[in-house]
């Protein structure tokens, strides 16, 4: 295969201590290399005046799956919002908030990303997920299946039969060939399934459990094996004023709980949604503070930001009883699909208006999170695509956290309650290129246990995702920064040049990568028989048509998770 | 012989998936059980196509499947407006590259849901849809309401697997636990089941929905004595109930989209969801006819951002029903040429749609011969999905199944037949210099 080299960037690459060096990056076979065999034939691309880093690793965007497509089929209206015909390579692009799968691959390629984590897949209908990831080009893909308001895991968790569980979080997984477990409202979705939600501490109707039993049992079954992430936490009470103190109390939930990996044990997620103070949206404010001292001085909790885009969006969560909220605030349209035995889905769109105070709020808080963490490691830059703003808006987000002044002009353009109810006015941290280096690639990568897979840096047998920005490493215009962002000069996936001066240039098809975890046979054995028995009396399907088959998965990456010692 | 268990059905939405199916030495099905009758005769086989042919001075010719797949990508890379259509009956792995073609070709690509649950999908778009996968009725639904539709005939299973006959977490006691309504304009056979059958004056469902929804929200005082036929007193009861219950379920069928007010019934028989929401848990759903209508659905959404009725003639994906369904371009009389899969429009367009077509060339992909056979042009006999080919499928409620194959077969599948169109049409293309 040809070789690539890349001259005279300015590398970034902060898992590997490079804080922007001018060096050349080899690679060969769809690797990086230590040096080229023959340095005459090999393409070589010029990156002066560049900047230079591993390609993007996005840790918690909704690309594909039920939810996603439902989202795309309630509005046309947002269809109609990003149209782009067949052109070169490309195939036609619809949609800004929820794009169709196409558009999906090219515009994180065009944004130099080449990794993305589905982060919610009902285990029933993990097939139609990876439908969509199989169909969404150039990015390398995962996804997290449910398994937190699963009757089984209720069970086990409520009979304090935590070895089970355990085997039963393995089966799932490999089940629905998913990447780790997600929890999303534990015990609230659940409770939605008959109208109801439920607090952190409240028992689960019919149950007999608490969401921090859940929370707590599925983060040892995570840590029984050596599994690349820990349980990724969408937690109790998403977007209720005054929810601070239930994010710091679920963060404790874990602690004191060792990892089997050299990682956190529990990734929050989204977590400008979790950080708000008051009583009521009269009073509402930004906790950002609290939530970063917390996560400043322990280091078993990571988190993403979740951080808003001003305008218009469409919201879809498993967090049914919170979409319900949501669309009876706003009273547009409001579709749910509960998922019998396991989860459930809610799709309202919605405004983010800078004129509105809580909105203009909501923007601030992700924001300062960023800002405030002292640790770049804890934190990935994320939108929880779509429900804070399109992954589109990365740009802009990074746009502001490297520059004050940029903060400050649009400070002036929203509601004037951001001086009072947020300390973003008083931060003057700015991010630089390494750091954004950081929460937009490598820290993603650690916190999913990628590095370890080749992904989120650029060392010698590393998979060559490399991007490069036409950028200079000296600049700090916030809209010079925003365009480099949004448009690569240069993505290179797997040693082949996807992307040139901001355009598709190919489209290969990506893989899917899901983990094994491997539990011992008698134990799979013993939770076989309450499977089957789940599937007899409650599941509208049988056991056998269940699993996801290998034709789902027609270029997988297998992770093994043996049991850790 | 050999016996298959859990096989799943390729009939209806329901896709009832532990049908046992045994297979002679001969390699020929020689028992299906467990299924309805209309899936058994389905699964069993009858007569089907038996070569692919082109239509020669009126008469159709037997060909190979070379020739007719090469003629067929001839009309369809000469058309200036081609139209593919029908895309329900088969896997979603041909509605992917049916898609791909359509890109290719700059067509109009329709599903069946057009004249089906296609005013369904235009209210969601306007209001949304509270719902739930099957398992939800099965295990906690106490009401059971089925308004304009009749599952004794059109879905037998249904009732038995997923809803007022079934037994689940909350409902051990199976129909002992649950009160099922029917609504309907005239005493079905699933009406004579009911516990409650409230009896609709054709056309009258819009208003009945107002009136429930107006009872839900409080103003049953602006409710008349009667409505659409309906005592007063009835819907006080039956609002009653709804309040009363934990779980309710609207399972709505073509008696209701296809009435009166079309969309606008099913926008209000979703307000009026919205409303039962208020009191309880209410959920509701379209009974989806073909076992895929819904797969194609969901690939079409995935790949061009909408669900049907697209016309890619511009480029890009544009979606406008009215305008650029398959009934509509046939109407107007825009196509110049038509590709139908799995689908029979000679018997279920009207008829100014139907005279179009049987002007233009005609592609036909089925494993059945079927009126629409008698005008087409060039006819391709295809394998059955889920007996003869596997593929992706979506049942009613989208949970995405993989339909198997039992036994082999002398014809191709569909996925086959339509990507080799699709490599002919490239290779004129790119004849032509495109």
């Amino acid at each position: 295969m040809a070789e690539l080299l890349i001259k005279n960037g300015v590398v970034f690459d902060p898992i590997n201590g490079v804080k922007g060096e001018k060096m050349d990056i080899c690679i060969r076979d769809g690797k990086i290399v230590e040096s080229l065999h023959d340095e005459h034939s090999a393409k070589v691309i010029d990156a002066s005046g560049c900047v230079v880093m591993p390609g993007g690793v996005d840790a918690h965007a909704h690309i594909a799956g039920g939810k996603v497509n439902a989202g795309r089929l309630l509005r046309p209206e947002d269809g109609r919002r990003g149209l782009e015909p067949k052109r070169g390579v490309c195939k036609p692009c619809t949609g800004y908030s929820v794009p169709n799968t196409w558009a999906t691959g090219y515009r994180y390629a065009k944004m130099g990303y080449t990794f993305v984590m589905e982060p919610a897949m009902p285990p029933l209908t993990a097939r139609h997920t990876h439908e969509e990831l199989v169909d969404t080009p150039i990015i390398d893909k995962a996804a997290l299946p449910l398994i937190d308001n699963n009757w089984m895991t209720l069970q086990y968790v409520r009979d304090e039969n935590y070895e089970m569980l355990s085997a039963y979080v393995a089966w799932m997984i490999r089940a629905t060939r998913g990447y780790g477990i997600k929890i999303v409202n534990p015990g609230g979705t659940e409770a939605w399934g008959f109208a109801k939600n439920c607090g952190l501490d409240d028992p689960v109707p019919h149950w007999d459990v608490t969401p921090a039993d859940i929370i707590r049992a599925l983060a040892h079954a995570n840590e029984r094996y050596e599994m690349p992430h820990s349980i990724h936490v969408h937690g109790n009470m998403l977007g209720h004023p005054g929810n601070y103190e239930t994010t710091l109390r679920t963060f404790d939930v874990v602690k004191g709980i060792s990892a089997s990996m050299q990682r956190q044990t529990m990734h929050t997620t989204h977590i400008q949604f979790f950080c708000y103070g008051g009583t009521s949206w009269k009073d509402f404010e930004s906790k950002a503070d609290e939530i970063a001292k917390y996560v400043n001085e322990n280091e078993h909790i990571t988190i993403d930001l979740g951080s808003i885009i001003l305008g218009d969006t469409t919201t879809m969560t498993a967090d049914g009883p919170m979409e319900y909220t949501l669309y009876r605030l706003t009273g547009r349209k409001w579709t749910n699909h509960d998922v019998e035995l396991e989860t459930g889905a809610g799709i309202v769109p919605f405004l983010y208006s800078s004129r509105n105070p809580v909105h203009s709020v909501q923007w601030t808080i992700g924001l300062e999170l960023a800002l405030l963490l002292k640790n770049p490691w804890k934190v990935v830059l994320s939108t929880d695509h779509p429900n804070a703003g399109p992954f589109i808006g990365y740009p802009i987000l990074i746009s502001m956290l490297m520059s004050k002044k940029r903060r400050d002009e649009v400070m002036k353009e929203v509601h004037p309650a951001v001086f009072d109810r947020s300390s973003l006015a008083s931060i003057d941290r700015e991010l630089d290129f390494h750091e954004i280096a950081i929460i937009t690639r490598a820290s993603a990568a650690k916190i999913l246990g990628l590095h370890n897979h080749g992904k989120g840096h650029l060392g010698v047998g590393a998979d060559a995702d490399v991007a490069i920005y036409g950028i200079s490493h000296e600049e700090s215009d916030a809209g010079a920064v925003q365009r480099a962002f949004l448009n690569a000069k240069y993505t290179i996936k797997r040693g082949e040049i996807v992307v040139k001066d901001g355009e598709i240039v190919a489209t290969p098809e990506g893989r899917t990568f899901y983990v094994e975890p491997e539990c011992e046979e008698s134990l799979m054995n013993e939770v076989m028989k309450d499977i089957e028995r789940m599937f007899k009396e409650y599941y509208t399907v049988s056991l056998s048509n269940y699993p996801v088959q290998d034709v789902y998965t027609p270029h997988p990456y297998v992770i093994r998770a043996p049991m850790s010692g | 012989m050999a016996v298959y268990t859990d096989v799943l059905c390729p009939f209806c939405g329901c896709i009832c998936d532990d049908i046992v199916v045994e297979v002679g030495e001969d390699g020929k099905i020689t028992k299906v059980r467990g299924a309805c009758a209309i899936g058994r005769s389905k699964i069993m086989g009858h007569d089907r196509m038996e070569s692919p042919a082109i239509r020669e001075d009126g008469e159709l010719r037997d060909c190979s499947y070379d020739e007719a797949i090469k003629r067929a990508a001839e009309i369809l890379a000469d058309a200036r407006r081609p139209l593919l259509y029908g895309w329900s009956s088969t896997v979603c792995e041909t509605d992917r590259v049916g898609v791909e073609l359509a890109v290719e070709i700059g067509a109009i690509i329709d599903n069946t849901a057009s004249v089906c649950h296609g005013p369904s999908i235009l209210a969601i778009q306007d209001v949304g849809l509270p719902s739930c996968t099957l398992g939800q009725i099965r295990n906690r639904a106490d009401i059971v309401i089925y308004w304009g539709s009749n599952p004794v005939f059109a879905h037998p299973n249904h009732m038995k697997r997923y809803s007022y006959l079934s037994k689940g977490r909350f409902t051990p006691g199976g129909k002992k636990d649950r009160k099922m309504v029917v609504v309907d304009v005239r005493e079905t056979k699933s009406a004579k089941l009911a516990d409650l059958f409230v009896k609709v004056r054709p056309g009258g469902d819009f208003l009945v929905f107002s009136a429930l929804r107006a009872i839900l929200q409080g103003h049953e005082d602006v409710v008349p004595d009667e409505v659409a036929g309906v005592e007063k007193k009835d819907l006080l009861s039956l609002a009653e109930m709804i309040k009363n219950a934990n779980f309710i379920i609207t399972f709505f069928g073509m008696g209701v989209t296809h009435s009166g007010a079309r969309h606008n019934n099913i926008v209000n028989a979703i307000e009026f969801t919205r409303a039962a929401h208020l009191h309880t848990k209410a959920t509701i759903m379209p009974m989806r006819g073909h076992y895929n209508v819904n797969g194609f659905n969901q690939v079409c959404t995935w790949l061009l951002g909408y669900p049907f009725s697209i016309d890619l003639s511009q480029g890009y994906p544009w979606y406008n029903p009215g305008e650029t369904g398959a009934v509509d371009v046939l109407v107007h009389g825009e196509c110049d040429a038509a590709l139908i899969i799995s689908s029979d429009p000679a018997s279920h367009f009207p008829a100014d749609a139907v005279r179009h077509l049987a002007r233009i060339p005609v592609i036909q992909i089925d494993p059945y011969p079927n009126p629409t056979t008698e005008f087409a042009d060039v006819v391709i006999p295809s394998a059955i999905c889920g007996v003869e080919a596997e593929g992706s499928v979506y049942r009613m409620d989208s949970v995405p199944l993989r339909v198997r194959k039992i036994v082999d077969s002398k014809f191709m599948a569909d996925e086959e037949i339509i990507r080799r169109i699709l490599e002919e049409v490239r290779a004129i293309k790119e004849k032509e210099g495109e």
